[in-house]
């Protein structure tokens, strides 16, 4: 085997998560884009600027107010204490709940912008057609902004795996519950396992290439094809 | 012409504050044939349109058609429950389905209690009417302009609507493309039984087309009466906006195949015209602007002009110009005007009641 059984491990959970946090983001992500898109009020614009905080906020930043908070004397540490829930750091939980914070503007911003530059006419005929509101969303507005959901998805699937302090702030490194291939190779460097770190880096750097290959292929395609139209 | 009954109205109410004006209009019209939303733009005709449609919520508004309430201070009908079929001013069909996708769209959500065992038919009919037939397979960014509105006007009207809204259907076209898709406009009219509200800042369209007129200005309604009444009156709003004149609805009586003219009757009277591919039988609408038309006392003997009519001075009224007057004329029940100076008007001592002779030098098709 090329890699050690806890570098699998590490790989798998890191794809563990990082579905966990692409399908949660998805669920909650589409229907706040939609509402940030289609209501242009002026406080809608702050929440838009909140949910792109985390571009500029450092990751180990965003992970210590998070600790803060999830600990036992923060106010969701204390809340889930109250519900008889188990405390969020250093549990896979934890994880996802930092990730989907960290990876929210990858999922929300295409999303949004998709929306946007739909505009509210194709909405407007399917009314006229006898749709509803939500038989629109799914008949015309998602097939019309495939796009923007597939920039989304694969953005939001790459950051997470990708992604490195938060991680480390709020999972720790517990091999097979918070250990992800980021730290994992880390960890490797750090103990001056060289060609451990490699053989792991090499098989990250392979996955997030041929990600990106289709998608970019696929919209270069996309807009050849437009043109062509 | 089928007889309506007087619950065949629609009847409404808005009053919409926006940030550069204020709709507020109250109208009641025959809910058949084709009438004319007309007004400058930024008049509110198509925000009357789109609170027709319940695109806009005018709070405390009121909406009734045929009887149906869809909008009052209890109901309140979302778009997609509304009977209506809407026609964009940008065809806005779906650019991920094909033509015939684009048609199926909304009739295969046309609710079970409504669907008629005819619909198969009445597809067919209008796919036939507008000529679309060979577009079916086609995606819409294949379309030419004109076409993709064709497939939009048939997209609207194949969920059998109870009233067709048209918001500007024409103007995002030019000249040639609005000529071709006209034709289509007028056979709907004859054909179909449904009631159309046509917005339009363009008056050829109005002639062309329109049975009834609403004319708007300003978020307000200035004018709602039949379109040959609005015309045949000389100070009704309508005839301020446009050229002076009158609209007749006559048939193709007669074709002189060696002078190559067509007689056309109407109620009253008829007149010669140059025969350009008419046929017998069929019905035209004629244009007679006012400063084509003079008056004679005594029947001239020798004279150019062919069609001389005897008719009844009506009303004595003012023109657009200080110098001009316009003289409403009966030729039998039908109305015409007539534009003079104030001068000739006073030398002649015009009067109403009094009979003359109507010179009509040219009389236009609307086409």
């Amino acid at each position: 085997m090329l890699l050690s059984p806890d570098d699998w491990q590490a790989l798998l959970l890191t794809l563990k998560l990082a579905t966990t946090v692409t399908v949660s983001l998805l669920l909650l992500g589409t229907p706040l884009a939609w509402w940030l898109a289609r209501n242009p009020w002026k406080w809608t614009r702050t929440l838009g600027a909140l949910v792109a905080l985390p571009l500029v906020l450092p990751p180990s930043v965003l992970g210590f107010y998070l600790l803060l908070f999830m600990g036992p004397d923060g106010v969701i540490g204390k809340l889930m204490h109250a519900l008889h829930l188990a405390a969020l750091p250093f549990t896979f939980n934890g994880l996802v709940v930092a990730s989907m914070l960290y990876s929210l503007p990858f999922m929300v911003q295409p999303l949004q912008s998709a929306f946007e530059s739909l505009g509210n006419r194709p909405l407007e005929v399917a009314a006229t057609l006898r749709a509803s509101p939500l038989d629109a969303f799914f008949t015309v507005a998602l097939p019309l902004t495939l796009p923007g959901f597939m920039a989304a998805i694969v953005l939001t699937f790459a950051h997470t795996v990708g992604e490195f302090g938060v991680v480390l702030m709020i999972g720790g490194n517990l091999p097979g519950i918070t250990q992800v291939a980021s730290v994992s190779v880390f960890d490797h460097v750090q103990s001056l396992e060289y060609h451990a770190a490699s053989r792991l880096a090499a098989i990250m750097l392979l996955f997030s290439v041929l990600v990106l290959i289709p998608v970019y292929g696929w919209r270069a395609h996309r807009e050849q094809h437009s043109q062509h139209d | 012409m089928t007889e309506h009954t007087p619950s065949s109205l629609i009847e409404a109410k808005f009053y919409l504050p926006r940030r550069n004006f204020l709709l507020d209009v109250q109208f009641t019209l025959p809910a058949h044939g084709i009438c004319a939303i007309f007004g400058a733009s930024g008049s509110g005709k198509s925000t009357l349109l789109r609170c027709m449609a319940g695109l806009e919520r005018a709070p405390n508004g009121y909406c009734k058609i045929h009887q149906h309430v869809w909008q009052n201070e209890k109901t309140w009908l979302p778009t997609h429950q509304r009977p209506i079929g809407y026609v964009f001013q940008e065809a806005s069909l779906f650019p991920h389905l094909t033509v015939k996708q684009n048609l199926q769209y909304g009739v295969r959500r046309i609710p079970a209690p409504q669907h008629d065992p005819q619909h198969d038919n009445v597809v067919s009919h209008i796919i036939q009417l507008l000529d679309i037939e060979h577009l079916l397979p086609r995606k819409p960014q294949k379309l030419s302009g004109g076409e993709r509105q064709r497939v939009g006007i048939a997209r609207a009207l194949v969920i059998q609507p109870q009233l067709l809204l048209m918001d500007e259907p024409l103007s995002a076209l030019d000249d040639a493309r609005k000529q071709e898709i006209l034709p289509y406009l007028e056979r709907l009219r004859d054909e179909l039984s449904i009631p159309i509200l046509y917005v339009t800042h363009n008056q050829h369209e109005v002639m062309r087309l329109a049975d009834h007129i609403l004319l708007l200005d300003q978020g307000r309604i200035t004018l709602n009466s039949p379109l040959t009444e609005a015309l045949g009156q000389s100070e009704s709003p309508f005839s301020m906006v446009q050229e002076a004149s009158v609209l007749l609805h006559t048939r193709v009586a007669q074709i002189d195949t060696a002078w190559q003219l067509a007689r056309m009757d109407f109620a009253g009277g008829s007149l010669w015209l140059r025969n350009e591919n008419l046929s017998v039988g069929q019905s035209v609408r004629l244009e007679v602007l006012a400063r084509d038309a003079s008056l004679v006392r005594e029947r001239p003997q020798h004279t150019s002009i062919q069609n001389i009519l005897p008719a009844t001075i009506a009303h004595i009224g003012s023109g657009k110009h200080p110098a001009l007057a316009l003289i409403t004329v009966h030729v039998g029940d039908t109305p015409f005007l007539v534009q003079i100076s104030r001068r000739a008007a006073h030398d002649l001592q015009l009067a109403p009641g009094q009979n003359w002779w109507l010179q009509i030098k040219t009389a236009a098709l609307v086409r």
